[in-house]
């Protein structure tokens, strides 16, 4: 055993490694991204660790692994399992031999992503065991249960932690190499009667997962990791709460040392524990459910006391006591508390002190200085100017194209639907110039099938891939275009031209957008022609390029007329005085200002 | 009890090293640590901030409001914006330098530097401005930003670490060629 200070993605990969696990798969998505990253750089060379296509083909990679007996991780974010939810729905019917444990970080708030979905809810609906840890300690040595877990009862199991254990950091006692459990697997056996499902299998099996589910409800409620912890005091107690995760952290972190409050900690919402649930609640009057996302305790509980007929009035989300969405933190749950105990003792809540903030400048985030998305967006805005157009985005840094003073995003749904959507748009009015935005790594994860869709049923639109060979926004993942893996082996690598071509494109197009006027000319011309056309824009995230030179303001040349600033909206460009000015720190010499100055006042940059 | 920090700034100001540089100096020192990262998204550009728990006694990594003893601003908005979560008499140490957004730039929200200075001085008890475009100036890169702020929060004593703590982790994560730069910056509120 050493000591190390680990965030919590790199406490779930070491617990990952230390349970034996043989292989990894998953697609980037915050805030579970960093598990993966630590596998591929702490794990055995032999090992394997890979980026998959997307989150779909990563559950599919782990279950065949899983099905030769090996231990199989596959991590993704929330959303990322709605990808997966095809083969892992099956999967919950046909079961695994080796251990298979499904990593899906969730995101209240949300900070980083697209929908609040509760990922407790969807293990309920896929009928599989969720794990949910309450610190980064503690995912550390539940992940390792969940494989042994997930082996026993030969089923696929969740593990759920929310971004403030993914994004936390604590230090704590870890395992060494020659600590870490070694699995022994005998390699695919054929079975079909085990491995191919059919109606007649799925109905067997389904029973048998309803009946298996049944007997864990009495099984968790010994699992070490749900709790029941007696009020101070002891008996008499009347109230007490129920809590998960980070939120039963913000309760104890409120909780004085001596009240009289009942605590019940969930770890695994399903099979919720149904026996422990039955012995907390006994004697009690009144429960508040303090959880993020769903109501999923609330409901469990309010099930059991439908069940066993007991007289305790549930509180949470549903009775509006605590709020229906967005992230809890350590005051909203102490709020929350205080609100709860009032009821009884008739304290009044305190009075916040009302305090006169300057206004504060809004700070969204935005494209970085000399992204090149940028200058694409700016490209085809100034080539469609005047035309009737729909800009469709997808998910990705781009999406950041929708904000002032681009505003060049009109739609976004989920990863790959932008391409899709513009086609329904175009057969509903073919008189729009339909636009439709994919990153690199999206095209890749779930842009090609949206292509072939719109050449085979004759949409008439043009794509536009924003190729930087990265992707950005997780932190620079390879992806299957850059020719590198997650363990930075050198591959042959996928052209997304010749995927278009192959499809049928006759029309596609390469270039650099810092080419900028003959990217505007080459935007116009390609727009005019008929059917599915595509445009490149090949430029690599900037964040990754040194500039060579960057770009300074003439302060006798410029004119103040702000152009730079209103079109661009580059935070390098900030406004002294009355004129343009460079923040040097900032500016990556990409030019795009350079192209853009009606009187050539801005010289000097450039690129490596 | 712990000793809560909070950092923040604008995403790639380089508060994240800021926080770590503390951690693994707190936990040299033995002192427990907990931490939370803003990452992903709001890394563009964005507000960004990290809470830093010394010492046992906590379960979460969050700072709640009032409890905070220490906030370094990497930006005088963003310290202004974190101000509630500084516990009476506290301390905060703030750089002096505003980063505009492309909302104030474009008219789209408002950036009054002095009403935001001038809010900070009156509402904080321990106050310590550091001139950061000057500091940048006299060292030659606006890049050791983190650290001359960690060396102005060292100089206030509410950091529970000293120069050479942090100069030692300094030495253990960074390139010797940044040693030097790095070291100046550190002392640089030492020599004024």
């Amino acid at each position: 055993m050493h000591s190390e200070f680990l965030m919590g993605n790199e406490a779930i990969a070491l617990g990952a490694l230390a349970a034996g696990v043989n292989l990894a798969a998953g697609y980037p998505g915050t805030p579970s991204t960093e598990i993966l990253e630590t596998l591929a750089k702490r794990g055995a060379e032999d090992i394997h660790v890979e980026w998959s296509v997307n989150e779909k083909a990563g559950l599919e990679v782990a279950a065949g692994a899983a099905y030769s007996g090996a231990r199989a991780l596959v991590t993704m974010k929330q959303v990322g399992l709605n990808v997966a939810s095809d083969p892992l729905m099956s999967l919950a019917y046909i079961g695994v031999k080796g251990g298979m444990v499904l990593v899906v970080a969730d995101d209240p708030g949300p900070i980083s992503s697209q929908t609040e979905q509760d990922t407790r809810t969807f293990g309920m609906y896929a009928k599989i065991p969720v794990f949910d840890p309450s610190s980064v300690e503690e995912a550390y040595e539940m992940i390792q249960e969940a494989f042994d877990f997930s082996e026993r009862y030969g089923t696929p199991v969740i593990f759920r932690p929310t971004t403030r254990i993914d994004h936390a950091y604590a230090s704590f006692q870890i395992k060494d190499p020659d600590e870490y459990d070694r699995t022994e697997r005998e390699g695919f056996v054929k079975d079909s009667s085990r491995w191919v499902i059919f109606p007649k299998l799925s109905l067997r099996n389904h029973a048998a997962i309803e009946k298996r589910n049944q007997k864990l409800t009495g099984v968790l409620s010994h699992y070490s990791r749900n709790r029941v912890i007696p009020a101070a005091g002891g008996a008499g107690t009347k109230r007490g709460i129920a809590a998960n995760g980070i939120s039963s952290m913000y309760v104890k972190e409120n909780l004085s040392a001596n009240e009289p409050i009942r605590l019940f900690h969930v770890a695994t919402p399903f099979p919720f524990p149904e026996e422990m649930a039955v012995a907390f609640l006994d004697g009690l009057d009144e429960v508040l459910c303090v959880e993020e996302l769903d109501p999923v305790i609330e409901r469990a509980l309010l099930a059991v006391c439908g069940k066993y007929h007991l007289p305790v009035k549930i509180r949470g989300k549903l009775t509006g006591d605590m709020p229906s969405a967005g992230e809890n933190t350590v005051d909203s749950v102490g709020q929350a508390m205080r609100a709860f105990l009032a009821k009884r003792t008739g304290a009044a809540e305190e009075e916040k002190p009302k305090e006169e903030m300057p206004a504060l400048p809004v700070r969204p985030p935005v494209l970085c200085a000399g992204c090149p998305h940028r200058a694409s967006f700016l490209a085809v805005k100034e080539a469609m100017k005047g035309k009737k157009t729909i800009y469709c985005g997808d998910i990705g840094c781009y999406t950041l194209g929708n904000a002032a003073p681009l505003d060049m995003c009109d739609t976004c749904l989920c990863m790959g639907a932008g391409i899709n959507i513009a086609q329904g748009v175009f057969h509903m009015d073919p008189e729009v110039k339909c636009f439709a935005f994919v990153g690199d790594s999206t095209f890749f994860a779930s842009g090609i099938t949206g292509v072939i869709n719109a050449f085979y049923n004759q949409a008439d639109m043009t794509l536009v891939v924003l190729d930087n060979s990265t992707t950005a926004m997780t932190g620079h993942q390879p992806h299957p275009g850059t020719g590198r893996t997650i363990r930075d082996e050198v591959v042959q690598s996928v052209s997304i031209g010749k995927v278009l071509r192959a499809i049928g494109l006759q029309t596609v197009v390469t270039m650099n957008p810092f080419d900028f006027p003959q990217a505007i000319e080459r935007v116009r011309e390609v727009a005019e022609e008929p059917g599915v056309k595509a445009i490149l824009f090949q430029s690599p995230c900037v964040v990754r390029a040194r500039p060579a030179a960057k770009s300074r303001v003439d302060e006798d040349q410029c004119i103040g007329c702000q152009r730079c600033i209103r079109q661009l909206g580059c935070p390098a460009l900030v406004l002294h005085g009355k004129k343009a000015f460079i923040e040097s720190s900032l500016c990556t010499g990409c030019t795009l200002c350079e192209s853009v100055c009606p009187v050539h006042a801005i010289s000097g940059g450039q690129k490596l | 009890m712990s000793t809560n920090i909070i950092l923040c700034g604008v995403g790639g100001q380089g508060t994240i090293l800021a926080s770590k540089l503390i951690a693994a100096a707190a936990m040299k020192k033995g002192i427990m640590v907990r931490t939370a990262e803003t990452i992903g998204m709001a890394q563009r550009g964005g507000s960004v901030f990290s809470h830093l728990k010394l010492g046992s006694g906590s379960f979460s990594p969050l700072i709640g409001r009032g409890r905070a003893d220490l906030i370094i601003g990497f930006e005088p908005a963003e310290a202004v914006r974190q101000l509630p979560f500084l516990k009476k008499g506290g301390t905060v140490v703030v750089s002096s330098h505003p980063i505009f957004p492309v909302s104030a730039m474009i008219g789209d929200s408002v950036y009054d530097t002095a009403s935001v200075m001038s809010y900070l001085k009156e509402h904080t008890e321990h106050l310590t401005v550091v001139d950061s475009a000057w500091a940048a100036n006299e060292l030659g890169s606006a890049k050791v930003l983190n650290v001359l702020l960690l060396g102005a929060a060292v100089q206030t004593g509410h950091l529970g670490l000293s120069r050479q703590d942090l100069l030692e982790v300094i030495h253990e994560r960074m390139p010797e060629k940044f040693w030097e730069m790095n070291e100046k910056a550190l002392s640089f509120a030492d020599n004024r």
